[in-house]
């Protein structure tokens, strides 16, 4: 065990857990930030992403001992009032089905927008690829994503 | 107007009580029959099935709470199920608070999402519960106001009395209503003047969603709880011999390490109890990376399952390419028959053509994007559970049995799922997360990792059939032949078209054993027949020179002025509506020059879809650019969710189609996380979905299913158009990883 101190959503946080603890689970398990999810554990279904220093990261393979003091942003703190374009453009174009991988595909489509603030269609289809939608809601994402880069 | 009755014979339907600080509270049968006056014999539902079980709240501040009965899996029907209410209340969208109904109080049962029934079902209980709360607040202001009940009015929440000028929001009425009489019988709106219904009303937990705020099973958490995982047999056909528990005892964080069984040796299963690993280990301990790291230290032996086993489970170590052969050795051999009309072998011999294929699919995986898990505090008398479940109800008999406490000493709250998909119609993971709770004497969350989830999964049934067409000289389809069969079930439907469309008719099933545990997965069946049935009619229509639209209508206009048979499960008019409209939408006989278009039309769970799906050559890789789809669901509830349902059913049913399969070595799964097991992603959703209703007044069917299945089939046809090959084996795309 060894103590972090860990710079998230603007606030400093102290955890004492394992070095090898996965970011996901120190956010869910020890900080009590659920917006995270877990969906496979390897990197391959996108459900757990976060930004670390405002880049999409799978936070299921991202050790905490490698974060340093990095800005680590979840889903919580996207936005203050849940009112980030693209969180109003996910509602607006009412994208939710069961909803469970939509808070990686919103931290994941903040990474590209940081990164790409127009994306084309194809540049979405390629940066949203490591994100699964098992309800097969990729459509309304695009659209979603569209009209947040475009507000 | 449609009069509706709030009880039947002794049996009410709905009951009124005060509200504990003022207002009203009504519980309704949610799935009370259509009890109109004019078909007050309607009733096939088991009598429990009237218990009340709804719920409306209408505080005297005007706050208006309707509960939710059903478990939310993403259908939407946390939303659409309380618009129904809220309609026939006639009060303002706005002011509707929606809760997720909990199981297992005084007041709710029967709750369970499967066969999207939830709509079809809860259509004619919601509209009576909205009436009468309206009907009794109308009886409250005109008691107040001494004035005739039938001069009150309302709009949008507000009691008017036209003539003397006097208004009153419900919350003003909704104490003085709650001592009255509930009606006997109350009027239901006419559908021209619904204002909910059939208006697009945003998802009630899109907010909290996209927050990340805590909804789901896997975010549950309670004061003292712990983090518990399982070990199960690595193939099926096995079962736990022994295990050394040392080392991941010795791990940090690690409460405990011990086997459990599921089930007691005595118990008698139901439906939605699994019989494929019953004992398991289980790893506790305080956080879940530890569990997990716990887990990869147990040394455990496993052996293969007795000849004798309790269940009846055939024992052996299962291979994919043994299914296949046994499969088709089963339906040379031991098929039987399910319907029969005309004289098939003759029309057969005395074709001009015959067409024969033969189309198989494998075993898939459900993977709902939130792996199984539940919470469960197990006390000496009391047991409260929380999770992710489909069936609530049935599970919290088994989990009542097995623990020996009484049914009402056990609670099961229901969360909201992250997908289902049918897999959460199977709660074991309840019963083990209640066995371990009880032996570790702690508030426990049970989770499965995704190799836990793939690996243990109560799978969609592995498929082939074989189908035959005769056509006469004159092209004319005079014989049709199915014989279908699973492992272990047979997904046929005998009734459904194209018989009654043809004079001779044969339709066989089979089926064959396994210790794989299957299940039910969206559109059970129809997820296989729909794909294989419109492949095929695609190529007896090439083979009779005709359109394949025009072939299925001709076939469906013989099945509506002249049946085949009697007993047809479907109204042919609203199939050959889809398919007409449909054709009309895609400009299917103006616009399809240059396009590699496929079409397909299904009826399944009471709803009728049909596609058209175009497809692209990219740099020699075929790209969906547009799927059409016609629905006709009767009244839409929820419109714009209703296109979302739909839009989600067909990039679902392409990527199963495409890219979706899990084989089997030696009895264990081969794919068990998504590096292996392929899922449809962005980049091959199609590029546009256009989605369209027929209009109708009839009473609503679901939507979770129907549209799932038949894009398979357009797609299999749109691609056989942009390459030249006919796909009779899924997964289509063979370079599938795993």
């Amino acid at each position: 065990m060894a103590v972090f101190n860990l710079n998230i959503n603007g606030k400093q946080h102290e955890v004492d857990v394992d070095p090898s603890t996965p970011m996901l689970w120190v956010l869910r398990d020890h900080l009590d930030l659920v917006g995270t999810k877990f969906g496979c554990g390897i990197a391959q279904c996108g459900a757990c992403t976060i930004l670390v220093n405002g880049l999409a990261t799978r936070s299921c393979i991202t050790f905490v001992d490698s974060v340093g003091d990095k800005e680590i942003t979840t889903i919580e703190g996207l936005s203050e009032n849940g009112d980030h374009p693209l969180q109003k453009a996910w509602i607006e174009e009412d994208v939710p089905q069961c909803g469970y991988c939509q808070s990686g595909q919103i931290m994941n489509a903040a990474g590209l927008l940081n990164a790409n603030p127009s994306p084309s269609d194809e540049e979405i289809e390629m940066a949203m690829h490591g994100n699964i939608c098992r309800c097969g809601t990729y459509t309304r994402i695009k659209k979603a994503i569209k009209a947040a880069a475009n507000s | 107007m449609t009069t509706v009755k709030t009880k039947l014979d002794r049996r009410s339907f709905i009951r009124s009580s005060a509200l504990a600080g003022g207002g009203l509270l009504l519980t309704f049968s949610w799935l009370a029959p259509a009890c109109t006056t004019d078909s007050p014999k309607q009733l096939t539902m088991p009598d429990e099935w009237y218990e009340l079980n709804g719920f409306l709240k209408i505080g005297n501040n005007g706050a208006v709470t309707i509960m939710s009965p059903n478990p939310e899996i993403g259908q939407n029907v946390k939303t659409s199920m309380p618009m129904i209410v809220a309609d026939e209340l006639d009060i303002d969208w706005k002011f509707v608070m929606v809760e997720q109904a909990p199981l297992n109080t005084d007041i709710f049962t029967r709750q369970l999402a499967g066969g999207s029934q939830s709509i079809r079902q809860g259509w004619n209980g919601l509209r009576m519960a909205g009436a009468t709360a309206r009907r009794m607040l109308r009886e409250a202001a005109a008691h107040e106001w001494k004035v005739p009940v039938d001069e009150i009015t309302t709009e949008a929440g507000v009691l008017y009395h036209t003539g003397s000028g006097k208004e009153a929001g419900y919350g003003e009425m909704a104490s003085a209503a709650a001592e009255l009489t509930v009606p006997e019988e109350v009027e239901l709106k006419d559908i021209k003047d619904f204002t909910i219904i059939g208006t697009s009303r945003k998802n009630v937990d899109g907010p909290k969603i996209v927050t990340g705020k805590p909804l789901f099973g896997l975010d549950y958490k309670a004061e003292g709880m712990v983090i518990a995982m399982i070990e199960h047999p690595p193939a099926f056909g096995m079962k736990l011999k022994s295990f050394d528990a040392t080392e991941a005892k010795a791990m940090p964080g690690i409460i405990d390490v011990f086997a459990i069984k599921t089930y007691n040796d005595d118990y008698e299963w139901q439906w939605s109890d699994v019989t494929s690993f019953t004992e398991l280990v289980a790893v506790v301990g305080k956080s879940t990376w530890e569990v997990m790291n716990a887990k990869l230290m147990l040394n455990v032996e496993w052996e293969p399952i007795a000849d004798d086993n309790a269940q009846g489970v055939p024992v052996g170590k299962e291979n994919t390419t043994d299914h296949y052969k046994k499969m088709e050795e089963a339906a040379a051999n031991s098929s039987r028959e399910r319907r029969r009309d005309g004289n098939p072998e003759e029309a057969f011999k005395n074709a001009a053509k015959v067409i024969e294929r033969t189309y198989t699919a494998p075993f898939q995986a459900h993977n709902p994007m939130e792996p199984m898990n539940f919470f469960a505090d197990v006390k000496d008398d009391f047991a409260q559970l929380a999770g992710p479940t489909q069936t609530p109800e049935f599970m919290e008999n088994t989990v009542a049995a097995r623990l020996g406490l009484p049914l009402e000493k056990v609670d099961v709250q229901m969360t909201r799922m992250g997908g289902g998909f049918g897999r959460r119609l199977y709660g074991h993971f309840m019963v083990e997360a209640a066995v371990i709770s009880q032996k570790v004497k702690a508030p426990v969350k049970l989770i499965y990792s995704r190799e836990d989830d793939m690996s243990y999964g109560i799978y969609r049934p592995a498929y082939h059939a074989l189908y035959r067409a005769a056509l006469d000289a004159d092209n004319n389809l005079i014989g049709f032949h199915v014989r279908m069969g699973g492992i272990p079930d047979s997904p046929l439907h005998a009734n459904r078209f194209p018989a009654g469309s043809v004079d001779n008719y044969l339709a066989e099933s089979f089926s064959v054993d396994t210790n794989i545990s299957t299940g039910a997965f969206r559109a059970p069946g129809s997820n296989f027949n729909a794909v294989a049935e419109q492949s095929f009619l695609d190529e007896v229509a090439e083979a009779a020179g005709k359109d394949p639209i025009q072939f299925r209508l001709d076939l469906l206009k013989r099945a509506q002025e002249n049946p085949v048979g009697s007993n047809n499960d479907y109204d042919a008019a609203r199939y050959a509506g889809v398919l007409e409209q449909v054709r009309e939408k895609s400009g299917w006989d103006t616009n399809s020059e240059g396009k590699s278009r496929g079409v397909a039309a299904y009826f399944c769970h009471n709803s009728y879809v049909a596609n058209v799906v175009d497809i692209a050559n990219k740099d020699g890789e075929p790209v969906i650019e547009k799927v059409y789809a016609s629905v006709d669901c009767g009244i839409v509830v929820n419109p714009d969710a209703a296109v979302n349902m739909t839009e989600g059913s067909i990039v679902d049913g392409i990527g199963h189609a495409m890219y979706s399969g899990l084989t089997f070595s030696e009895g264990q799964p081969e794919q068990n996380n998504f590096d292996m097991y392929r899922l449809i992603r962005h980049g091959e959703a199609p590029k546009e979905i256009e989605v369209h209703f027929v209009e109708n007044n009839i009473d609503p069917t679901g939507l979770g299913e129907p549209p799932y299945p038949p894009v398979m089939g357009a797609l299999a046809n749109a691609l056989y158009k942009a390459n030249g090959e006919r796909y009779y084996h899924q997964p289509f795309v063979k370079n599938s990883i795993g």
